[in-house]
């Protein structure tokens, strides 16, 4: 669904990443991780077509980035959750909207998807906070409805970056443990973390494989961690 | 991206929830709608500018075209067989569909304005005036002057053309003056919009962001933007063309020795443009706003 084919990113500078290869499988759990300023991010960014490779191919679903239009972008961007470490919402709007706003923008409608929605908000755990406007939100409440808007249109990848930076160690186990339940329901999942405990919490829960961004190379990482 | 009216149509009638997705802007939506208002007001001047100016020039060069005037000084024991001379050679010449003397009356009425009623005209040597009218193919004045200079040697033929030229000029040039206004005024509304279109989207960046990573495309986005601008636009248009319907209605109206200041507005049918405005400034901001999100969207992924 996610490939990677020998993708190269720079900016402007020196190689940011260089050679790196990977085919996401669906249902797989994978965590990305390496020190700060590694390229986690531009990583994920290259995995949901908001950066273009430098060299090399990065295919979406099938379609590699590069030939893709905007409108192919976004249409892929629906199949595609995204959890952004500083998740940003439309603060205008109560977070029951926000969280639906994948299903607004994609014209469907929200009153066939209000069960829906009321159901992923209880899962979240965020029905108290449904009408509340997002910056009254802290920041673990931020962190799940973010993870909430980006499951709503029930897509086949979730990418999260750093999704436990801002929380404490309980908000990121209940955060951990929603993913792993997406995981269990099909979805493939890559989390880019710098917490190893938060790793090994979840390796007992699940086969997650790591991999580690360190000198610009992608490795797999082994079992020791 | 290409202009479409069903799409506009599309867009006045909206989507409630993608309007939503912008956050509600209070001041510069007042900015918008008060410098379309003000444009429109303006442009209902320059469009009664262009069309009176356009009936004067048509006026002028319908009526003086289809008249010449023959002067005829000669001592006054030879007035009267000059005059039936030029008569003559008149009802002789192609082109001229009838000539007339102007009686002594007519002669006094047309100097009174500038002599006064009791001004004994009579005891005057005034040159007898004919009245030429044309017929539709006009006649060649150069060849009757030929003639008149052999038989009439007192008659003074005046076409009218020498003092025709510049007024229809003039006006023909005021009227091309006016549409040019009218091209600038929207010029100039096309360029607000673009600037608060602009400041919008800058504005609104996280909102863009946002909405591109769950997956709006550009149309979506632009579309609440666009549909923003061009309702304000519309309904400050639909405000300063009525506003200045309104005031070009009030105006002395057009009187018969009022010359062209009085007769600044609009005539019959013409009344029916100035409601061209409001679409056409909807048009323009459609088209400004939709240009300048396009321009902010391709910066984004």
């Amino acid at each position: 669904m996610i490939e990677l084919e020998n993708v190269a990113y720079s900016y402007g500078g020196g190689e940011l990443l260089s050679s790196i290869t990977l085919a996401l499988q669906p249902g797989s759990f994978h965590f990305l991780t390496g020190p700060s300023g590694a390229g986690k991010t531009t990583f994920l960014k290259l995995c949901y077509g908001a950066l273009v490779p430098t060299s090399g191919h990065a295919r979406l679903f099938g379609a590699d980035v590069r030939g893709m239009s905007r409108d192919d972008i976004a249409l892929a961007r629906r199949r595609v959750g995204v959890v952004h470490q500083d998740v940003q919402f439309l603060d205008h709007l109560p977070v029951a909207d926000n969280v639906a706003l994948p299903l607004t923008v994609s014209g469907r409608s929200s009153i066939d998807e209000g069960a829906n929605l009321k159901e992923l908000l209880t899962w979240v755990g965020l029905t108290e906070r449904a009408d509340a406007l997002p910056p009254e939100l802290s920041g673990g409440e931020r962190q799940r409805a973010a993870l909430a808007r980006a499951v709503i249109m029930s897509p086949d990848v979730i990418l999260a970056d750093e999704p436990t930076g801002n929380v404490d160690w309980e908000m990121s186990q209940r955060l951990l443990t929603l993913l792993i339940e997406l995981n269990r329901m099909g979805k493939t999942i890559m989390i880019a973390t710098h917490d190893l405990g938060l790793i090994r919490a979840a390796k007992s829960h699940v086969q997650a494989r790591v991999l580690r961004i360190s000198n610009r190379q992608l490795h797999l990482a082994g079992a020791d961690l | 991206m290409k202009f479409d009216p069903a799409q506009l149509l599309h867009l006045v009638v909206g989507d409630p929830q993608a309007d939503r997705v912008v956050p509600p802007s209070g001041f510069t939506a007042k900015l918008t709608l008060f410098s379309a208002g003000v444009m429109a007001f303006l442009a209902v001047f320059a469009l009664a500018l262009s069309l009176a100016s356009g009936r004067l020039a048509a006026r002028w060069s319908d009526e003086l075209s289809r008249s010449a005037t023959l002067r005829i000084s000669a001592p006054s024991d030879q007035i009267a067989a000059q005059t039936a001379a030029a008569l003559r050679v008149l009802d002789t010449t192609a082109g001229v569909a009838s000539a007339r003397g102007l009686t002594a009356e007519e002669q006094r009425a047309l100097l009174e304005p500038w002599f006064g009623p009791d001004m004994p005209v009579d005891t005057l040597p005034i040159p007898q005036l004919i009245e030429i009218i044309e017929d539709d193919n006009g006649y060649d004045p150069q060849g009757l002057r030929h003639r008149l200079a052999a038989e009439v040697p007192g008659a003074v033929l005046d076409d009218h053309t020498r003092w025709r030229r510049p007024l229809v000029g003039a006006a023909s040039r005021l009227k091309t003056l006016g549409w040019l206004s009218i091209g600038l005024i929207f010029a100039a509304m096309a360029a607000m919009i673009t600037l608060a279109a602009n400041a919008a989207l800058a504005a609104n960046a996280q909102v863009i962001q946002v909405l591109r990573l769950v997956g709006a495309r550009d149309i979506y986005i632009a579309r609440a933007f666009v549909r923003r601008f061009t309702l304000r636009a519309l309904t400050g248009a639909f405000i300063g063309t009525t506003a200045g319907l309104v005031a070009v209605a009030l105006l002395p109206s057009a009187q018969e020795a009022g010359g062209f200041l009085t007769g600044l507005g609009f005539a019959g049918v013409h009344w029916l443009w100035p409601l061209v405005i409001p679409p056409l400034a909807a048009v323009v901001a459609f088209v400004a706003t939709r240009a300048a999100a396009q321009t902010t969207l391709k910066g984004l992924r």
